[in-house]
């Protein structure tokens, strides 16, 4: 017996060492093809899940010779390996969601300006740092999902309309542990204060239907299958849905629509996917190249049709689902500053009982 | 052959440099005390810690409580009583081991959520609308404790059969001439005679509810680990995220201190020498009948029916995940499992075996810290380890730079080993745990009759020791593998570039809300975790079978 179990862990290590070996073999046979002075690869550290990114980064090997090497994993972990790695750092770029991540790195100075006049003419103001330091490349809009059903959309207005109490036990939303929703309260801060956000979140968690729990997704199947009116989740999410090969999923976002809110006022939530290249990075010309890649038209219209999300080029069409959805304003804030007042809308949060 | 003093004081030297090592990471998390966040702390105090603690320690104790009672009596029963499909009942009830805690979550929200087909069933049938009929909520607290007891009970089930299997018939009848019926010889000759491997299968199913993220942080129940990522992730503040840490690891320290302390003053070295082994009691037709329905049923529940919806929801979004990448992802997990539950189970026996010959407390006291990175959330782990590594690899950076000018970058941090140090830290309570209840079993008399006998220790060891040992030994391998294809948050932040693991798949889909497309690599996981169940069990039954013959 133990003897077979010895042979089992010899042959197991033998395979990890070839799989290895075998990746570590292709990527000297493309150092080899390239010329010297040439970047040869880039390191990436990224929170969005392989499937969402490699298809672009595949790409630019493609397009450009540079093999990318890939790990994934969660924003705040994989901000944390970069901050005790120092300056023997192996990761050139992070990608990850929210204006949060990225103001916390740049916060925790582990990141770098970038100088590209490509991206100051490519990406909004506001959807880029002052100094350079991140760069947008998606943005994501919370609004509000009714319940086609049981509400009028004549009964909606502003975000701040939940918290009537004709909505008691009709709203789903996800856990307050959930950055969505952090970043939602923060911006929220940032443009009305803490005194009437205080107010908002409290009247709130009054109408919530049941205690926060699951994701975005299972407030929408909530709302189609009655246990609450209003549901607030990212429209990608719905948009996943919508295109599903799950037939019930498919089924269940069609109960359910898109209302936008505070269109007279301040504009709807929003929030971005973002980037930015390492302060320590072993090779920042290879990850200016790919920053700059994921800027492109091509890798901009990917994201839009797959991800569902909304390219930061106006010069990019939307996803056809998106558009069904319909054209709203957004809210156009600092960004920075919502990144800042995330830990403050927490516990703001933690304060209105927002499990 | 007679060891040189030196030798033996260098041993365990090295012994207590790796036990210390191993600890290293929890120190670490401990050290965070040093600077109070009082902040943080306040506001924690008046908003949610009531709530973590008290949730904690009922998600803990139900754990505890839900495991106990359905592995001992599993246990019991198929050592005890003879029914149809016992056998098969044997193995079937390990399988729930190979299903992750979170994976079983999923499956039984999606059955018995609001929207899922149980309840949007019962509402087409009898036009009920919501708020007209009541059906309890699976995500919930008593959920969650629902969820991890079906998964994790195959710990006290493992670990309570070695030790009823070997109780000799002769007890029982020593109890019946006594006037004991059968169910007073269980509860007060069977059960007091195996509590230590009972509690210390509990042990383990509560150390893991502890230090569970998944399950919790899905089911919206707010603990001390769905607090600490909080307080990390979302205020920002590190320290006090590990003084949270620090916390929970104290809470634990505290309990198993306790349950040692309880059984200080008793010897549990059970003659392990059998007369005749137990017979198994015939039952009615009705008795036998239930019976096999009863043991069947925490298989159903922790292993059939989450299967059976993976299998459904993988043959829904189809194939087309089974590709060149598919198959790396296989041979990294079954490989990194394999080559580090061999590296656990090593530490595990070298420790094991240095707590028996010696028995100072300069020796036993790191050991028994280096058993508490269990308890420890995965992600507090990786990130404490993260620091001593890239510690390490600057310094010896620095160092050969000022020799030699050349750079070793990254020696450590970021490969394969850092991760197998890391499930080494977090597993080795699951394999020390069931090496040392092997070890108890063999009595110090035993090698001293040996030795007297004119073996040498070598010989003990491999003619005495070995053959008492294998079922532990094997039990010990089994469970740390299974882990280790299970582990996600210390392979997510650990792990080299381009390297991923069938469990990281999982995650990556199961967290981007695509369920159904997480299905096939959590099938893959369960059929990787099985492999090692199937050989321990014919191990098992082959040794049992030995003693028979």
């Amino acid at each position: 017996m133990l003897k077979q179990l010895t042979l089992v862990f010899i042959c197991s290590l033998t395979l990890i060492a070839c799989d290895n070996k075998k990746s570590s073999t292709d990527n000297t046979a493309s150092s080899a093809e390239e010329s010297q002075t040439e970047p040869t690869e880039v390191n990436v550290y990224s929170a969005r899940k392989e499937a969402l990114i490699l298809p672009v980064l595949d790409r630019f090997t493609e397009k450009t010779g540079i093999k990318v090497n890939l790990l994934t994993g969660k924003a705040d972990a994989l901000i944390s390996r970069i901050a005790s790695e120092g300056k023997l750092g192996s990761a050139d770029i992070l990608i990850t969601t929210d204006i949060g991540r990225l103001m916390r790195a740049k916060q925790q100075g582990l990141t770098q300006p970038v100088e590209s006049d490509f991206l100051k003419q490519t990406i909004p103001v506001n959807l880029r740092d002052t100094e350079n330091h991140w760069f947008a490349l998606t943005t994501r809009a919370r609004p509000i999902l009714y319940s086609i059903a049981n509400v009028k959309p004549e009964q909606l207005k502003d975000i701040e309309g939940l918290t009537s109490p004709d909505w008691l036990g009709k709203i789903c939303i996800r856990s307050s542990s959930n950055i969505y929703n952090q970043s939602l309260i923060a911006a929220m801060l940032v443009q009305r204060g803490e005194a009437l956000t205080t107010e908002f979140a409290k009247g709130l968690v009054a109408n919530f239907a049941r205690p926060p729990k699951g994701g975005d997704r299972d407030q929408i199947k909530a709302v189609a299958a009655g246990q609450c009116d209003i549901a607030i989740a990212n429209t990608y999410y719905l948009a996943g849905m919508l295109t599903s090969q799950d037939e019930s999923q498919v089924a269940a976002a069609q109960k359910v629509k898109v209302f936008w809110p505070n269109q007279s006022n301040r504009g709807a939530h929003i929030n971005v996917s973002g980037t930015l290249i390492t302060k320590h990075s072993p090779n920042p010309e290879a990850a200016k190249a790919l920053l700059e890649f994921m800027l492109e038209k091509e890798s901009q219209a990917w994201y839009a049709e797959h991800n569902h999300e909304y390219p930061v080029r106006s010069d990019v069409e939307q996803s056809e689902v998106l558009k069904s959805m319909g054209s709203f304003t957004a809210e156009n804030i600092d960004l920075s500053k919502v990144g800042e007042l995330n830990g403050e809308a927490l516990k703001l949060m933690d304060k209105a009982g927002w499990k | 052959m007679q060891i040189p003093a030196v030798l033996k004081e260098s041993w365990s030297g090295a012994t207590v440099l790796l036990a210390l090592l191993l600890f290293m990471p929890v120190l670490i998390v401990f050290s965070s005390l040093l600077q109070p966040e009082w902040d943080a702390w306040e506001h924690l105090s008046e908003t949610v810690l009531a709530d973590y603690i008290s949730n904690t320690l009922w998600l803990a104790f139900g754990v505890g409580a839900g495991s106990l009672i359905i592995g001992t009596s599993l246990a019991w029963c198929t050592t005890h009583y003879e029914f149809p499909l016992r056998k098969s009942i044997e193995w079937l009830a390990l399988l729930p081991l190979a299903m992750p805690a979170y994976i079983i979550a999923y499956c039984y929200t999606g059955l018995l959520d609001f929207a899922g087909p149980v309840q949007t069933l019962l509402r087409e049938t009898f036009g009920w609308q919501f708020g007209q009929y009541w059906f309890p909520e699976i995500r919930s607290l008593p959920g969650a404790i629902i969820m991890l007891s079906l998964v994790l009970y195959p710990y006290v089930y493992i670990l309570s059969r070695t030790a009823f299997s070997e109780q000799s018939a002769s007890l029982m009848e020593v109890s019946r001439s006594l006037g004991k019926t059968p169910s007073q010889h269980f509860l007060q000759v069977a059960i007091p005679l195996a509590r230590p491997a009972i509690l210390t299968g509990t042990a383990l199913a509560m150390m893991e509810a502890f230090a569970d993220y998944g399950t919790v942080q899905y089911f919206g129940v707010s603990t001390f680990t769905t607090g600490i990522f909080r307080t990390w992730y979302g205020m920002g503040n590190e320290m006090a995220a590990a003084q949270l840490s620090a916390l929970l690891v104290g809470f634990v320290f505290m309990l198993l201190s306790l349950e040692k302390l309880s059984r200080r003053k008793i010897a549990y070295y059970y003659q392990g020498q059998k007369v005749s082994s137990p017979k198994r009691q015939p039952l009615s037709r009705f008795a036998s009948l239930s019976l096999t329905l009863l043991c069947l049923l925490p298989f159903i529940l922790g292993f059939a029916v989450p299967v059976l919806l993976l299998i459904d929801w993988a043959i829904e979004v189809g194939s087309h995940q089974l590709d060149q990448r598919f198959l790396s992802l296989l041979i990294n997990s079954f490989g990194l499992a394999a080559s580090a539950a061999f590296c656990v189970v090593s530490i595990a026996l070298i420790f094991g075996y240095a707590k028996r010959v010696r028995k100072k407390v300069s020796l036993t006291l790191p050991i028994e810290l280096a058993n508490l990175g269990y308890a420890v959330p995965g992600t507090v782990v990786a990130v404490s380890l993260l620091l001593v590594l890239t510690w390490f690899d600057k310094k010896l950076d620095a160092l050969l730079s000022n020799l030699w000018g050349v750079s070793s970058g990254l020696l450590l941090s970021g490969t394969v080993f850092a991760l197998i140090l890391a499930y080494s830290v977090r597993f080795l309570a699951v394999a020390s745990n069931n090496i040392e209840s092997g070890l108890g079993r063999i009595k110090p008399s035993m090698d001293e009759a040996a030795r007297s006998l004119g073996a040498n220790r070598r010989q003990v060891l491999i003619k005495v020791h070995l053959p008492i040992l294998k079922t532990s030994i094997l039990s010990a391998l089994l469970l740390v593998f299974v882990d280790i294809v299970k582990e996600l948050p210390a392979t997510l932040i650990l792990r080299p570039f381009n390297f991923n693991t069938l469990a990281v798949r999982t995650y990556e889909l199961a967290s981007d809300e695509r369920l159904a497309d997480a299905a096939l690599p959590a099938l893959a996981i369960v059929c990787v975790s099985l492999l090692p169940v199937i050989i321990l069990t014919r191990a098992m039954q082959a040794s049992t079978k030995d003693e028979e013959d």
